[in-house]
């Protein structure tokens, strides 16, 4: 799960970490409010959406007096911003996070991550801050440095501190680096982080280090410990397919093409998006129903599949385990029935009590096209759904 | 002969009395030598109870000690799985299996890391399980897709590895075992330790890998295929069209920064030596190519 910059901000400081002085607006009045509250002379106004790459989509922007920030609110408030992680139509900014105009002197990178291969925290750092660390890892891997973390010890003292000098924080600052860098992993390891990054911490003119921008995603599967974390979910930022979805324990993923895929298991649906592109259709979604799907469930999953207007034609491929064919027949029969179905269905079942579940297909007096095994599915959906698009 | 796993494996059900591990430990118990195999299960509290004839047991210590079961599979909710891990591995077990899917990632990275040094293998979690046919099936696949062979399957998923199964058994291709190592980022035994145990089977003669997007287990496998295995492979990885930066269902399926994409999967897989289809139709298609080629 994602929470936005300023969120991450707050739960960052409740752990020893700074930030420049700010607070999220809702409004232009807002804006100028917190900004005359701050005082000083310069304020940074920044579009609160969950996408990186916020200042390049015009969503970031430096004021130097009060009215400007009025301005600048009211810019980049209800705008659309559209960034290399957005689709294309971008996303609706509803909140801005006005912040303290801070003077850089440097900037860093530090994030924590889980290592895959090596089942630990591994916390990487690099001199070049503000940039995407792939980038930084694809150009000049050697400016990234790492550290494996021992979840007894927690990251110690003498390993902030290498990882400090190895990225070029100064000796005077160093005791603000552990400070940072410790809170960083403490935040990691007690709220159940996926990914936690500042980026860029900087070191300000005066020598004290700050998190001038921050980003934590969450294990979705932890959050049952975490109310407080849960409630700093933001539907807006999500999308509403996929909210849909989730209610009705659906794994479901938008696409761009046009054939539809319903099928039990990850790796299955996965495979039968594929194929479909093997055999020269694009899949208009990935959409696991799971183990355990009930007749409501496939009736859910249809009426998901069946809101995107670009759909010609769907997929069913089950193998029944546990799940058994005569039970999804039923429920795709059912769920034919119920929305009318209007776009041609393929469907491929397989495994536990296939035969009973082809016949109540067969006997359903529906039109939908049976499919022997995964490759004759594939290549009868790409046909129907090339049909349907020239019709 | 298999790997892992026989008609002699004596195993608990841990989470026996809740109803996922009451429906499968019942059908694993009907499938082949199962009322032989499996001896115990535990629930706290509800020693002295039994389910099918199966006696329960609050400890996995006690069932242990009690039936001489080895080997454990896990049933238990995401929220106290890895705590039931750690009791399997403290009572010295050979083998856990679990099948428990959404376990968090630190519960993970914790038990790992207590697992270091410790004679335990694991698999799963968010695994089907394994299944030696007509001997043993520990998990929740459908035991009659298998067929009892000389072929050995490793895969991160369930379903698909039911499809590549099937299409084995469909063209008479029997299986040796089939091993779901499971979907979740911090796992037990990789492709690779399983891969191994393949190689040094007498029974097996070749393998079917099936992998999917995520990390960078396949091509750890893979290398070491290139320079060791003295048996064909034949690949499959799923997520060629999988979008950058989604799960896709499963927890470890995901494409980051550029990282554990398919088509660098199969190009390292390729590179070292596997026969790779880029058709979930074809794995077995491809097998009997390789075999009969």
């Amino acid at each position: 799960m994602k929470i936005h910059e300023y969120q991450a901000k707050e739960i960052l400081r409740q752990y020893g970490v700074p930030t420049p002085q700010g607070s999220v607006c809702f409004s232009v009045e807002e804006a100028i409010a917190v900004a005359q509250q701050l005082g000083g002379s310069m304020w940074v106004v920044k579009a609160q959406i969950h996408a990186g790459g916020r200042g390049q989509g015009g969503g970031v922007k430096v004021a130097r007096s009060v009215s400007d920030v009025g301005m600048h609110a009211a810019q980049i408030l209800g705008m659309k911003l559209v960034t290399h992680q957005t689709d294309v139509d971008g996303q609706l900014v509803k909140c801005l996070l006005i912040e303290e105009g801070v003077r850089i002197f440097k900037e860093y990178y530090v994030g924590m991550v889980i290592d895959r291969s090596k089942q630990c925290v591994v916390l990487m750092a690099s001199s070049e801050g503000g940039m995407e660390i792939e980038t930084v890892a694809a150009h000049s891997p050697e400016k990234i440095h790492k550290i494996w973390i021992n979840p007894v010890t927690g990251l110690i003292d003498t390993e902030a501190n290498s990882v400090a000098r190895l990225i070029g924080i100064p000796n005077a600052a160093l005791a603000q680096a552990r400070a940072c860098l410790q809170g960083l992993y403490q935040t990691f390891v007690e709220k159940d982080a996926i990914l936690a990054e500042i980026n860029p911490l900087v070191l300000t003119v005066d020598q004290n280090l700050l998190a001038l921008d921050a980003k934590i995603n969450f294990d979705s599967n932890a959050l049952f410990r975490h109310p407080e974390i849960m409630a700093l979910r933001d539907l807006n930022e999500e999308d509403p397919a996929e909210v849909e979805a989730s209610k009705f324990d659906l794994s479901y993923i938008p696409l761009d093409g046009n054939i539809g895929c319903l099928v039990n298991g990850a790796g299955l649906a996965m495979a039968t998006m594929d194929i479909i592109k093997l055999y020269g259709g694009l899949p208009a979604n990935f959409l696991d129903v799971g183990g355990g799907a009930s007749k409501e469930k496939v009736a859910e999953a249809f009426k998901l599949m069946l809101k995107n207007p670009k759909l010609r034609a769907i997929l069913v491929n089950i193998f029944g385990g546990i799940m058994k064919c005569d039970v999804i027949a039923e429920g795709v029969v059912a769920a034919a029935r119920e929305v009318y179905l209007k776009v041609p269905l393929v469907v491929r079942l397989e495994g536990t009590n296939v035969d009973l579940g082809k016949k109540i297909l067969a006997e359903s007096g529906l039109p939908i096209i049976s499919a022997g095994d995964m490759a004759e599915a594939a290549a009868k959906v790409v046909a129907a759904a090339a049909e349907a698009e020239r019709a | 002969m298999s790997i892992l796993i026989n008609k002699d494996t004596k195993v608990m059900t841990q989470g026996m009395t809740g109803k996922v591990g009451q429906f499968h430990t019942l059908h694993c118990k009907n499938y082949a030598n199962g009322a032989n195999c499996f001896v115990a299960g535990v629930t706290p509290g509800k020693a002295g109870q039994s389910y099918e004839g199966i006696p329960i047991f609050n400890s996995v210590m006690e069932a242990s000690s009690q039936t001489g079961a080895t080997v454990s599979v896990i049933y238990v909710p995401p929220r106290y799985a890895a705590a039931a891990i750690d009791e399997a591995v403290e009572a010295g077990l050979e083998l856990v299996i679990c099948i428990t899917e959404g376990i968090p990632e630190h519960d993970m990275l914790r038990t790992r890391y207590k697992m270091q040094g410790k004679k335990t293998l694991l698999i799963g979690p968010n695994c089907p399980g394994l299944i030696t046919p007509d001997e043993i099936k520990i998990g929740i696949m459908p035991g009659h897709i298998h067929r009892k062979g000389r072929i050995g399957v490793v895969s991160r998923s369930g379903t698909l590895t039911y499809e590549a199964v099937w299409q084995l058994t469909e063209l008479g291709f029997g299986q040796s075992s089939c091993v779901g190592i499971g979907g979740d980022p911090i796992n037990g035994m990789k492709h690779l330790q399983i891969m191994k145990l393949f190689n040094d089977d007498p029974e097996t003669d070749a393998v079917v890998m099936v992998g999917e997007i995520g990390g960078s287990d396949e091509e750890e496998c893979a290398r070491w295929i290139k320079s060791n295995m003295k048996k064909p492979v034949v690949g499959f990885i799923a997520g060629l069209t999988a979008p950058s930066g989604k799960r896709m269902g499963h927890a470890g399926a995901i494409i980051s920064g550029g990282q554990g994409g398919a088509e660098y999967k199969l190009a390292v897989m390729e590179e070292c030596g596997i026969h790779i289809t880029r058709n979930p139709a074809e794995m077995g298609k491809m097998m009997k190519h390789v075999l009969k080629g």
